[in-house]
């Protein structure tokens, strides 16, 4: 059989881009147009049973005890995520400018301060449980050898949540790291010479060169930093339990959200309508700050 | 220069003060798999007496670790698998031909780069349930395979779009068909791209614990991640044995990671890098 030439290139197209089109509708595009209906109906198990309008909404957002779930589960976010900005990327621009001076050693610095990237977060959860366990945990003996009684880091309601994003920044400081490396690496050399031979020490190169020169690199990990801290759950899931336990002390949005869709070991039941209102809260509350704040980080960024 | 020589003495300590941070808790673990409970409820830190490989057994006769670990590789295999080759199709459909549409469709395809599929789980599930895939490996690995597209055919467009024309004209002009000039002339010069597409969506999908719990009920199905999390609750008195299974478990990906860190760490990063 002979086809005109077109036709043969668009039916090989097709063979091309269908598979991979096909994928994305069936599991990506469909389920996220369902995410946006469901937030709108009551559900009998995996069935909607009727309209329920803004209800689904409003009640996790005012509604006792939602509402109180809700914002404690935030505020738990927050808290996470400011101090990740702060201490783990804070943490991870300094090592990328030791790295950044080649010194003797350097390449195999830089693959053990990755090595943790690559491991689940489920064995990172729970290796570090092991570790701060409050009798027989690594973390406290260490303490006790310089004569300090160490608490009982995930027992207790103001060292858990602390606990867990010290986890995370074993698990994750690798990765920014080398973002801010290879940013760094990018700067021309002449450019930090020049600004050395003016004096500069390494405190001035650090705030006042490279900082700015980075900030390509910065706007992409303080977004990834975002997201990553408000849709935190692994962590949590295995050091605190899918009720973020002590007494809720480190509930997250994550978990509330695991917990109100698909039901937790005390309570079995799916409510996928609230479950629905809530992820499509998260997702408007992230997509709608990630844009803000992407509008201002690109803002200060300038063209090496 | 004394001042360089101190902040390079500053600098070294710094790096070394992290690499004990980063080292230490995977010693303990390591040390930890080879201890009897008694030795470590007496002292967790200090080296095992006699290397006691009694914790280890135990995780091979008593827990379905193999089984685990057996699930794991072949989702892990399959996914990225089908995810290279329909992602490199449409990639080389998007990126080596002109047709109406083509930036449209590309817009399509990268929009997938925003969306959290972790948000989309309800409908996602209802739609799993719908179409029999639930506490399925096949169901779960299509679900892989769409989360990674989006980033594999933005790597792989970039890559396919800055190879130069001249080669596959000369090909062409001899006659070779449209599939061979792929297969034969264009892909082997993919293979960097690849590789970086491969272990970028690798390793995220070996270790994911998220949509295992939610598709995957059956024990037998369960993988490396999920599993753990029942033997660690099985076993959560037998410390030896809860630090030789994390100790197993983390072994086969920083196996890898060792033999190939430069390909980890530039795949890893490289949505991140320019």
């Amino acid at each position: 059989m002979r086809l005109r030439p077109g036709i043969r290139l668009g039916l090989w197209l097709a063979c091309l881009i269908t598979p991979a089109a096909a994928i994305l509708v069936i599991f990506v595009a469909w389920p996220l147009l369902g995410a946006l209906r469901y937030a709108f109906f009551d559900f009998n198990g995996l069935a909607p049973s009727g309209f329920a309008g803004l209800r689904n909404f409003t009640d996790v957002l005012s509604a006792p005890p939602w509402r109180d779930w809700t914002f404690a589960a935030l505020r738990h976010n927050v808290v996470v995520f400011a101090g990740l900005m702060v201490i783990q990327n804070g943490l991870a621009y300094l090592l990328a400018f030791a790295l950044l001076k080649s010194l003797p050693g350097h390449r195999v610095h830089q693959v053990i301060l990755f090595l943790p990237v690559v491991l689940s977060a489920v064995i990172v959860g729970f290796l570090w449980k092991l570790l701060l366990h409050p009798l027989f945990g690594a973390v406290n003996a260490v303490l006790a050898l310089i004569h300090i009684q160490g608490p009982p880091w995930l027992g207790d309601a103001e060292t858990a949540l602390p606990s867990i994003m010290l986890a995370n920044l074993w698990h994750w400081t690798g990765f920014p790291a080398l973002i801010f490396l290879a940013a760094m690496q990018r700067i021309p050399a002449e450019t930090l010479e020049a600004a050395r031979l003016d004096g500069a020490t390494d405190g001035v190169l650090l705030r006042r060169i490279i900082w700015p020169l980075v900030a390509p690199a910065a706007t992409i990990i303080f977004t990834l930093t975002f997201i990553g801290s408000f849709n935190w759950f692994e962590l949590p899931y295995v050091m605190a339990g899918l009720n973020g336990a002590p007494g809720g002390a480190t509930d997250v949005l994550g978990l509330y959200f695991y917990r109100t869709a698909f039901g937790s070991v005390t309570s079995g039941l799916q409510d996928f309508g609230h479950g629905s209102a809530l992820a499509v809260l998260m997702f408007l509350f992230l997509a709608v700050v990630s844009a803000l704040s992407l509008r201002v980080l690109r803002r200060r960024e300038v063209d090496i | 220069m004394r001042g360089e020589r101190l902040t390079h003495t500053l600098i070294q300590a710094f790096l070394l003060l992290n690499a004990l941070f980063m080292l230490a808790p995977i010693a303990v673990m390591l040390l930890s798999a080879f201890k009897t409970n008694a030795e470590l409820f007496a002292s967790p830190m200090a080296l095992p007496e006699a290397l006691s490989f009694d914790n280890l057994r135990t995780i091979f006769r008593e827990t379905s670790f193999v089984a685990y670990l057996g699930n794991s590789a072949l989702i892990t295999t399959a996914s990225v698998a089908v995810l290279l080759v329909v992602g490199t199709m449409a990639s080389y459909g998007l990126s080596r031909y002109a047709f109406r549409g083509r930036e449209a469709l590309l817009m399509l395809f990268l929009a997938g780069l925003m969306v959290p599929l972790k948000l989309a789980v309800i409908p996602l599930f209802v739609q799993m349930d719908w179409l029999g895939l639930i506490d399925s490996r096949g169901g779960l690995v299509l679900v892989y395979v769409a989360m990674g597209l989006p980033s594999a055919v933005f790597i792989l467009t970039g890559f396919l779009r800055a190879l130069p024309g001249e080669l596959e004209e000369a090909a062409r002009i001899e006659g070779a068909s449209e599939l061979r000039v792929m297969l034969q002339v264009m892909l082997p010069l993919a293979r960097p791209a690849l590789i970086i597409a491969g272990i970028q969506n690798a390793v995220p999908i070996w270790n994911d614990f998220f949509f295992p719990l939610v598709f995957l009920t059956t024990d037998r199905l369960k993988t490396l991640p999920q599993g753990l999390t029942v033997f660690m609750g099985e076993f959560n008195t037998d410390w030896g044995v809860l630090f030789a299974g994390l100790t197993l478990s983390a072994l086969p990906i920083t196996l890898c990671y060792v033999a190939l860190s430069r390909q980890f760490i530039a795949g890893l990063t490289s949505g991140a890098v320019k």
